[in-house]
């Protein structure tokens, strides 16, 4: 067949071989290791009541995260590119800040402000809220670690929105909320989806900020990454493994479920 | 319903979009806001609509004053340059918009969305998106979508200017005939004096934040008021000389201007339409100019002619009609004379810039 773009063969096997290397062997690497248990090994190493309780808050800890990044981050993302202020740019700027910033540091700092004395604790304790060695402080930083996932994927698709759909809105007789409502959202609806997912991702991913913030409880903070690590330094490879293997697992299953929806979402943009 | 906009003045920082501009559209009128982009014609449009709001001034419909109202409050429909359709709303729902936001009984909404989609030739293609339809189509939904909630005024922004010479040239025929049909007052905006003329009862022709001249496009273009409009509208020769007697003089030429019969001897600014240039193979009288004959283009519905005059240094630009043209046959680099049929001039003080 001839394709007026040569190279495509060359192409397609760099792609094939660097996906390889990078997430198909180490795939195929963890799931034998995690074969060498027998199935019942495997769910008393994978589904235990223990393992259950991490993968219930990290992948519930990060949709709550990603839920509120995506109202956050939509206002912050509306608000940078509407409005002209002073210190728009330091602020458009700032925004990618957890982009760089090691995770870790992040986890320390919110632990500070958190904690009974901290600049925030101080009044949030009194009030009966726990934020450090909680399950809310490891929303607070996934929040932290995900929100510039969401304004960058808004942001471009606010500003390509002319700002004459909104005034189209308003002489036809809709007042704010409608305008809000029915023009601007399902506009944004796609590009929200997106920022959704990522900021989803990078939750279920995040490790460093986690283990500072939550004081890794069992059954209580404890994270999936947080228990694997608990298992390799017991030596139990294989258990760390298939706790592994489940987290691959159920990560696929989320973000194609989240996809599709994204996808779905899209369609009249055909 | 009358629109009578008065005093308005509107600054963007220290830009003046409006000065002081006063206006009245009569009920019924299509009328368009001509000129060139920076004249102020899309912000006065806007500020009728209630998009902007002037510094100083105000606007009556009919009898109220509509000067504080927003947009949403006037009861103006708005077609917008590049469409500004809903994209992820269907053709049908977004002529439904502002119907559906006044919460109208379903039904009602459904036959009157109908009867726009018949209005504006778009049947059947209601549960088409935007996307799917061509830039001539899109305007026409953004039209329905406009006229549905029956608006008092409708106002267009460069409604055409997106579009290419032949959509443009249909949906020009197909809005003045609308106008006739509905008869809602509608005030449009363009740069482009053809346009104008062709659809407009009304033309009104900015400049600088300020109104040169208003008037029927027959008006408008037989009397311009001042140079700018004589200028605007279409190509124009400019000799600059000085007026005695009735008679603007360049060196060893005179062009007969009886309006200025018993102004004294002054400097003057002389207009000549290309059409209004007649070529002669000898000379009429002291009023034809030799010219040399540089370009002849006979293509299109006149032949342009392009000439130099070479005591003065100018060129000259002449139309003539086929049946001229077929009669004289210029060729390039004859010599030739040259003869106004009919002469503006401008004296310096009769206007300001």
């Amino acid at each position: 067949m001839n394709r007026v773009l040569p190279g495509f063969a060359v192409s397609l096997g760099y792609t094939i071989t660097v996906l390889t290397a990078l997430l198909v062997i180490p795939l195929v690497a963890l799931s034998i290791k995690a074969a060498e248990l027998s199935p019942a090994q495997f769910m008393a190493a994978a589904w235990s009541e223990r393992a259950r309780s991490t993968y219930y808050l990290s992948f519930g800890a990060s949709a709550v995260a990603a839920s509120i990044n995506v109202m956050i981050g939509m206002l912050l993302a509306w608000v940078l590119v509407r409005y002209d202020f002073w210190g728009r740019r330091f602020l458009d700027a700032l925004i990618d800040l957890p982009f760089a910033l090691p995770t870790a540091v992040a986890g320390l700092v919110f632990s500070l402000l958190l904690v009974k004395n901290g600049w925030y604790g101080q009044f949030l304790i009194p009030l009966g809220i726990q934020g450090a060695y909680s399950r809310l402080g490891i929303i607070v930083v996934l929040v932290f670690v995900g929100l510039p996932f969401v304004v960058r994927t808004v942001q471009p698709v606010l500003e390509s929105l002319e700002g004459d759909t909104e005034e189209a809105a308003a002489m036809l007789g809709a007042n704010r909320w409608q305008t809000m409502r029915h023009v601007l959202l399902p506009a944004v609806r796609p590009s929200l989806m997106t920022g959704f997912a990522l900021s989803f991702a990078r939750g279920i991913g995040e490790y460093g900020s986690v283990i500072f913030i939550s004081g890794n409880m069992p059954y209580k903070t404890e994270i999936a990454p947080v228990l694997i690590v608990a298992r390799l330094e017991e030596f139990s490879f294989a258990e760390a493994n298939s706790i592994a293997v489940v987290l691959v697992v159920l990560s696929l299953v989320s973000l194609a479920a989240v996809n599709w929806l994204e996808r779905r979402s899209r369609r009249y943009a055909s | 319903m009358s629109i009578k906009i008065q005093n308005v003045s509107k600054k963007f920082g220290s830009f003046t979009a409006l000065d002081n501009v006063t206006l009245d559209v009569p009920s019924g009128t299509l009328l368009a806001l001509l000129g060139p982009s920076g004249s102020g014609k899309t912000t006065l449009l806007r500020i009728i609509a209630g998009l902007e709001h002037g510094d100083t001034g105000s606007i009556h419909v009919e009898e109220s004053d509509v000067t504080g109202l927003s947009a949403r409050e006037r009861q103006v429909g708005f077609v917008f340059q590049h469409y500004a359709l809903f994209k992820h709303m269907s053709v049908f729902e977004n002529i439904a918009f502002g119907m559906r936001v006044r919460h109208l009984p379903d039904a009602e909404v459904r036959a009157r969305v109908m009867e726009l989609l018949h209005l504006v030739r778009l049947e059947g293609l209601g549960g088409r998106y935007p996307s799917e339809l061509s830039g001539g189509q899109r305007q026409r939904v953004a039209l329905a979508r406009a006229l549905a909630v029956r608006p008092r005024l409708l106002l267009l922004d460069e409604p055409f200017g997106a579009l290419d010479a032949k959509v443009r040239q249909e949906l020009r025929t197909w809005l003045r005939k609308l106008h006739e049909e509905m008869h809602v007052t509608t005030v449009f905006v363009t740069h482009d004096q053809e346009e104008a003329f062709e659809v407009a009862d009304q033309v009104v022709v900015m400049r600088q934040g300020h109104i040169e001249q208003a008037g029927s496009p027959q008006d408008v273009f037989d009397h311009p008021a001042t140079p700018f409009v004589m200028d605007f509208l279409g190509h124009v020769n400019v000799f600059h000389g000085r007026l005695e007697a009735g008679q603007v003089h360049l060196e060893g030429f005179a062009m007969d201007t009886p309006e200025y019969q018993h102004s004294g001897s002054r400097d003057a600014t002389a207009y000549v339409r290309p059409h209004e240039v007649d070529l002669h193979r000898s000379a009429q009288s002291d009023t034809s100019l030799p010219v040399r004959v540089v370009h002849v283009n006979p293509a299109g519905p006149v032949t342009r002619v392009r000439l130099i005059s070479e005591s003065f240094g100018v060129a000259i630009n002449c139309d003539l009609s086929a049946d001229r043209y077929s009669e004289l046959r210029p060729r390039p680099g004859e010599d030739m004379f040259a003869t106004p049929k009919r002469v503006r001039v401008f004296l310096p003080e009769d206007y300001v810039i």
